[in-house]
């Protein structure tokens, strides 16, 4: 069991990133990873968010849509809106906790609702059958990796803003090819862990 | 089917009513306070979140205006009127502020029937296309093509085409977004203070000569402004005259006497001082410092303000300490001064 949930996060934090090997969430990995301090701070938040989620997703998807043979349509839109609660939920607790952090995330705080990283675990464990333990692992793996890939992201492009960019590619175009070059190096985590 | 329908409805029914519960319970205990003009400055702004304040969108200017960083006329797209709303929220008298806004003004009086033109242009109707022939169709390289550019980008419609082939501006509308000055391949239009009523619309640099053969409602550099001016305030620089805005106190002497009338004020009638009778103690200061010396009145006794020499330069008010004297349009006058004796009875 132990060895497991070792594999899942690992897994969604390396093998699979949701960002850089599944290439979903790509709109905060390029739109707040200007800032190592707000990347990292978006990717607790979504981390916080995933992990709900999955808690979240596990009970609807066993409880209300499985008994009741709902999941076949209902499941898109029951997960819809408790990542829409969930989201609002953080966004309060960080007003309440943080206005500072609440200011530095701007739109994509809301924007964790439509972040299709959450959308895309929650959908996960029905689909890889997984129980509550194991939900919670991916979730919080998921986040640990979009964290990481923000991370990532956001330390060369602070690193890129002393270098000498050629003119055509300054702005989106070089965080365009910085990215596509982080995903080819997370390919060589492929075969890490056996997938599922 | 029925039963699916049924169970679908009652869970997601069920699974929203239970969040909505939890949010509306953690909305109340983790509300945080925040003041309540916030929210009216907030109703109050345009809401289009344009970012033309210079801080993000209308919710951050109303925390920058509740917080006193931010004037109550910071947004130039509400102009006066959401001014004076946020004024009102805010509880400070927004008439003071409000009259120092941009205003857009275009300083080229060449239109259709006072500039003569070099060529016939029958290309696009741009002026930034027709900019680029010939330095435009106009003799006077200065000259506004009136194609209206200037029109087509302003957002609020402050500007329309005149019959003489010149932008006019409607100073009401204009929020002094600046869109126009940029816009204009002549660069003709220029943003200035409300408080600005006198204006040289003529940019041309040519000599007296080469102006007067292209236009005739040109600046040709006869420095007759120059010389009646009271306050310096204005100058022939290369060949035209340019205003000081800082100095100008808006006595149009100088609109009188330019040869040319290429100089103008925005409004055709001059504000005259006015004495209000129950306030004047008789102090002589304001006869001292007149300028043209319009007032009269012995010590200790009410002054009186000679209105076919008072220019409007408003240095009196200035000066005076009981704030006795009035500044008033002369079409205002009598209005104001029955107010001011109704306010007195």
């Amino acid at each position: 069991m132990a060895k497991e949930l070792f594999f899942i996060i690992i897994g969604s934090v390396f093998v699979n990133n949701f960002v850089l090997s599944r290439f979903l969430g790509q709109c905060p990995f390029l739109g707040v990873s200007s800032k190592t301090e707000t990347a990292i701070g978006m990717g607790m938040a979504t981390t916080f968010v995933l992990t709900m989620t999955a808690v979240a997703a596990y009970f609807i998807q066993n409880y209300v849509l499985a008994p009741y043979g709902l999941d076949a349509f209902l499941q898109i839109v029951s997960f819809i809106l408790v990542i829409a609660s969930l989201v609002q939920l953080v966004e309060m607790v960080i007003l309440k906790v943080s206005p500072t952090l609440y200011n530095a995330f701007g739109i994509f705080l809301p924007l964790i609702t439509t972040n299709c990283i959450v959308m895309g675990a929650a959908l996960l464990i029905p689909m890889y059958n997984y129980n509550l333990i194991k939900s919670i692992a991916l979730g919080l793996g998921a986040g640990l990796g979009f964290t990481l890939a923000l991370a990532l992201m956001s330390g060369i492009r602070e690193e890129m803003e002393f270098h000498d960019v050629p003119e055509a590619l300054k702005g989106p175009a070089i965080v365009f090819i910085t990215a596509g070059l982080l995903s080819m190096i997370f390919l060589g985590f492929t075969g890490l862990v056996p997938l599922g | 089917m029925a039963n699916s329908i049924l169970t679908s409805i009652l869970s997601m029914g069920g699974l929203g009513l239970a969040l909505g519960g939890g949010l509306a319970i953690a909305f109340k205990k983790l509300a945080v306070e925040t003041d309540p003009r916030e929210e009216a400055v907030i109703g109050a702004l345009p809401g289009a979140n344009c970012g033309a304040c210079g801080y993000p969108g209308c919710s951050g200017l109303a925390k920058a205006i509740v917080e006193g960083k931010a004037p109550v006329n910071a947004c130039p797209v509400g102009g006066a009127k959401v001014a004076a709303v946020i004024a009102e929220i805010m509880g400070v008298s927004g008439v003071e502020s409000s009259e120092n806004r941009l205003i857009a003004r275009v300083l080229c009086q060449g239109g259709t029937s006072k500039a003569k033109y070099k060529s016939e242009y029958h290309g696009v109707t741009t002026c930034k296309a027709a900019s680029m022939v010939n330095d435009g169709p106009k003799a006077c390289s200065y000259a506004c093509i009136g194609f209206g550019d200037c029109v087509k980008v302003c957002p609020v419609d402050a500007i329309t085409m005149g019959e003489d082939g010149l932008p006019i501006i409607d100073e009401d509308k204009c929020t002094g977004c600046g869109l126009c000055v940029k816009e204009c391949p002549k660069m003709v239009i220029a943003l200035t203070s409300s408080k600005n009523e006198v204006h040289v619309r003529c940019r041309a640099t040519m000599k007296a000569k080469d102006t007067r053969a292209v236009c005739s409602i040109g600046c040709i550099a006869c420095k007759m402004c120059e010389k009646v001016c009271p306050f310096d305030a204005i100058h022939v620089i290369n060949n035209v005259a340019v205003i000081d805005h800082e100095k100008c106190r808006n006595c149009m002497l100088c609109v009188e006497k330019c040869p040319t009338k290429t100089i103008t004020s925005a409004f055709p009638t001059r504000k005259k001082a006015v004495i209000v009778e129950e306030k004047c103690i008789g102090c002589t200061l304001c006869a001292k410092h007149c300028p043209v010396n319009a007032i009269t009145g012995e010590v200790k006794k009410v002054h009186v303000v000679n209105q076919d020499l008072c220019i409007g330069c408003s240095i009196c008010v200035e000066k005076c300490r009981k704030d006795a004297i009035e500044m008033v349009r002369e079409t205002l006058q009598k209005n104001v001064l029955s107010k001011a004796h109704a306010a007195s009875n």
